[in-house]
């Protein structure tokens, strides 16, 4: 079992003839990826890797059923590719653009969540479920079919750290890079609510960064009710205050969301921190043997 | 991004929110000739992008322009937390009779814009929330609906018992909100918010941050920004789409991905080394961003070795090592390079500094131990 993407998944790709959205839907489809369709503007009637292009969703859903969409459409153009696709029945999207305004976030946000759709990110990496779908932009060689789920705000940092894991032997079941923006669709908090429910994940490794109460909302979530290993890593011990670190989530202002303040909190949660990404598989070993 | 506060009370002024007459100037004697047209009382203000600006002197009031252009002597010039002031705004004094507070935030956890009202004016507002928290009424807008009216007055019951100021405050709520939405930003807030002895407000001090996100639908913003009290090399960075900040450390990095990037810096504290910078070279494969990454870290005299640490997806390896050849190449750069390269095309990047007879590394952990120990040892 696996969450959010896996062999039900039919693609449709938003932005398919753009440099990232041909690229991508190349890789996608040596993944094994399902990828039914692809949507641009005007290119109605042609096709990319020979997967055939629509000028909407509305027609490319009613001609292959995609169930899920994924978003390589410039930041200007996004909030409305966003609103297309649900409107057009799509119940998950993954969006990997980034720099979309906050504003606009937030009324797709709640207008998305009033009719049940999954919004993945934005600036988003994508999701992967190894062995069955790639829905995004990771680097496919890294990943291994596994039980592990990997949850994470970062894009490369996951990299680094599926990497580490699939080095010494543990598999991953999902892994979702939830985006670094300030409103984001989904929150670790959703993730792990999935991740309980689903058969083929039996520990979780939740990456977090600076900046907000994401993870110190999922810390209180976790000691409420979930109950299947966690190990967790912060990035941004060293970040100075107030300066924003790339990322648009990742700033630290007023008493909330330094390094420090996660790792107390997911600690008193009864989940262990790894100080650095090398030792998250020993801790994950040990943290699933004592379970 | 942040603007000042003479920028700010302009986009106030425009949806009709009152404030002090006045203006920024300088030089001392750009400041006395606004006193002498204003005519009254004039309280001076640094420009200054930091808080606490009052405590430490960058406020000061005066009764005559010859004391105004006294008063703007000692200000320009000064530092506020390592920040020279290089402008005053000029403004005439108010008569205060009550301060209180209004402000909106783009809030991440509701995900919806937040107005935050207090009684408390004139305090930092997180003050008040730590110490005095039932004096503020926080109300998460819906951003379909906006600021509906019954809660404009909800919000200014809340602020003021007095009738006629209720009824005078809920257009001012409503157009901060407004002000808010249209342009924009990730913050607003008006502190204090002033009622003068004769029953009329004024907006005495504010604060706009405009959503970096959201700039793209304003271009004219971009002319509100000071590039001068940019450091020079955060401003280059920018240019080059490149995302750095300074830190007071001799190990350099350059990463791709911001994530990554603040965990390599974790990784170096903890194996005992200073980062000297954040810096996230992004997620697509142009060598040219390398070579502006290391223009900039090769202007920073505390730099003694200099770490990549590239994770390759969609960057490919082989073209972060162009770059870095052509740079170390072209730019002289004198001090160790130590490399950490994994991912796609890692073998042709692997041959490629070879060349020029750079270590590079699978490990970060084994490549960010390299770089702390040949701090202080060699030259290249």
């Amino acid at each position: 079992m696996s969450i959010i993407v896996d062999e039900g998944t039919k693609l449709l790709v938003q932005g398919i003839t753009g440099r990232d959205g041909s690229f991508h839907t190349k890789q996608m489809l040596a993944y094994g990826t399902n990828v039914v369709a692809g949507v641009t503007p005007g290119k109605g009637g042609e096709t990319v890797e020979g997967v055939p292009v629509f000028d909407n969703c509305r027609e490319a859903v009613e001609s292959t059923g995609a169930n899920t969409s994924v978003l390589f459409v410039p930041a200007p153009f996004a909030p409305d590719a966003i609103f297309e696709a649900k409107e057009a029945g799509i119940k998950t999207i993954v969006c990997i653009t980034e720099g979309i305004p906050t504003l606009d976030m937030s009324k797709l946000y709640w207008w998305l969540r009033f009719d049940s759709v999954t919004l993945i990110g934005p600036n988003s990496p994508g999701v992967i479920s190894p062995g069955k779908s790639k829905v995004g932009i990771l680097p496919s060689s890294i990943f291994k079919k596994g039980t592990v789920g990997v949850v994470s705000r970062s894009g490369t940092l996951t990299y680094e750290i599926v990497y580490n894991l699939t080095l010494a032997g543990f598999g991953q079941s999902t892994c979702i890079g939830i985006g670094g923006d300030q409103i984001i669709g989904t929150s670790f908090v959703d993730v792990l609510e999935m991740f309980a429910r689903d058969d083929g994940t039996e520990a979780v490794v939740l990456i977090g960064e600076i900046g907000g109460t994401d993870e110190q909302d999922a810390a209180e979530y976790i000691k409420r009710e979930f109950k299947k290993p966690v190990v967790a890593f912060i990035a941004g011990q060293t970040a100075p205050p107030g300066r924003r670190m790339g990322h648009a989530g990742a700033i630290i202002s007023g008493s909330e969301g330094t390094a420090r303040e996660k790792i107390e909190v997911l600690k008193s949660a009864g989940v262990p921190v790894a100080p650095i990404p090398s030792r998250i598989p020993e801790l994950l070993k040990e943290t699933v043997e004592n379970h | 991004m942040k603007i000042y506060e003479y920028q700010a009370k302009r986009f106030l002024a425009r949806y009709g929110i009152r404030v002090q007459p006045g203006d920024v100037a300088e030089t001392p004697d750009e400041v006395y000739r606004i006193a002498e047209q204003l005519g009254t009382d004039v309280v001076i203000k640094a420009q200054v992008h930091v808080g606490g600006r009052g405590k430490a002197g960058g406020i000061k009031l005066a009764r005559t322009p010859e004391e105004a252009r006294e008063k703007a002597e000692a200000i320009l010039g000064m530092k506020i937390k390592g920040i020279t002031v290089s402008k005053v705004l000029v403004l005439s004094a108010v008569d205060i009779e009550s301060e209180s507070y209004a402000g909106l935030v783009m809030d991440r956890r509701t995900k919806k814009p937040v107005f935050m009202v207090s009684p408390a004016g004139g305090i930092d507002i997180e003050q008040v929330a730590k110490e005095t928290p039932e004096k503020i009424l926080r109300y998460p807008v819906d951003p379909f609906f906006g600021l509906m009216p019954s809660k404009a007055r909800e919000l200014a019951s809340f602020l003021y018992s007095d009738r006629e100021q209720v009824k005078q405050a809920i257009p001012i709520l409503s157009k901060l909100y407004r002000m808010f939405i249209e342009n924009d930003c990730s913050l607003a807030e008006i502190n204090p918010l002033v009622v003068d002895k004769e029953g009329v407000f004024w907006a005495v001090d504010a604060k706009i941050n405009l959503d970096d996100n959201g700039l793209s639908r304003h271009p004219e913003f971009e002319q509100l920004r000071d590039t001068e009290v940019e450091a020079p090399q955060e401003r280059a960075a920018r240019e080059a789409n490149l995302s750095y900040v300074k830190l007071d450390g001799n190990i350099a990095c350059c990463v791709n991905g911001a994530g990554l990037a603040m965990t390599t810096m974790d990784v170096i504290k903890y194996y005992g080394g200073k980062p000297a910078n954040f810096l996230d070279i992004g997620g697509s494969s142009n060598p040219e961003k390398v070579v502006n990454a290391l223009k900039i870290i090769k202007t920073d005299p505390n730099v003694e070795v200099i770490l990549f640490n590239i994770f390759g997806g969609i960057t490919r390896c082989d073209d972060v090592a162009e770059g870095l050849k052509k740079a170390v190449l072209e730019l002289n750069i004198s001090s160790p390079v130590v490399v950490r390269l994994t991912g796609t095309n890692e073998e042709e990047a692997r041959k490629i500094l070879s060349t020029i007879g750079i270590r590079v590394y699978t490990s970060m952990d084994e490549a960010v131990k390299c770089a702390v120990a040949l701090v202080g040892k060699e030259k290249r």
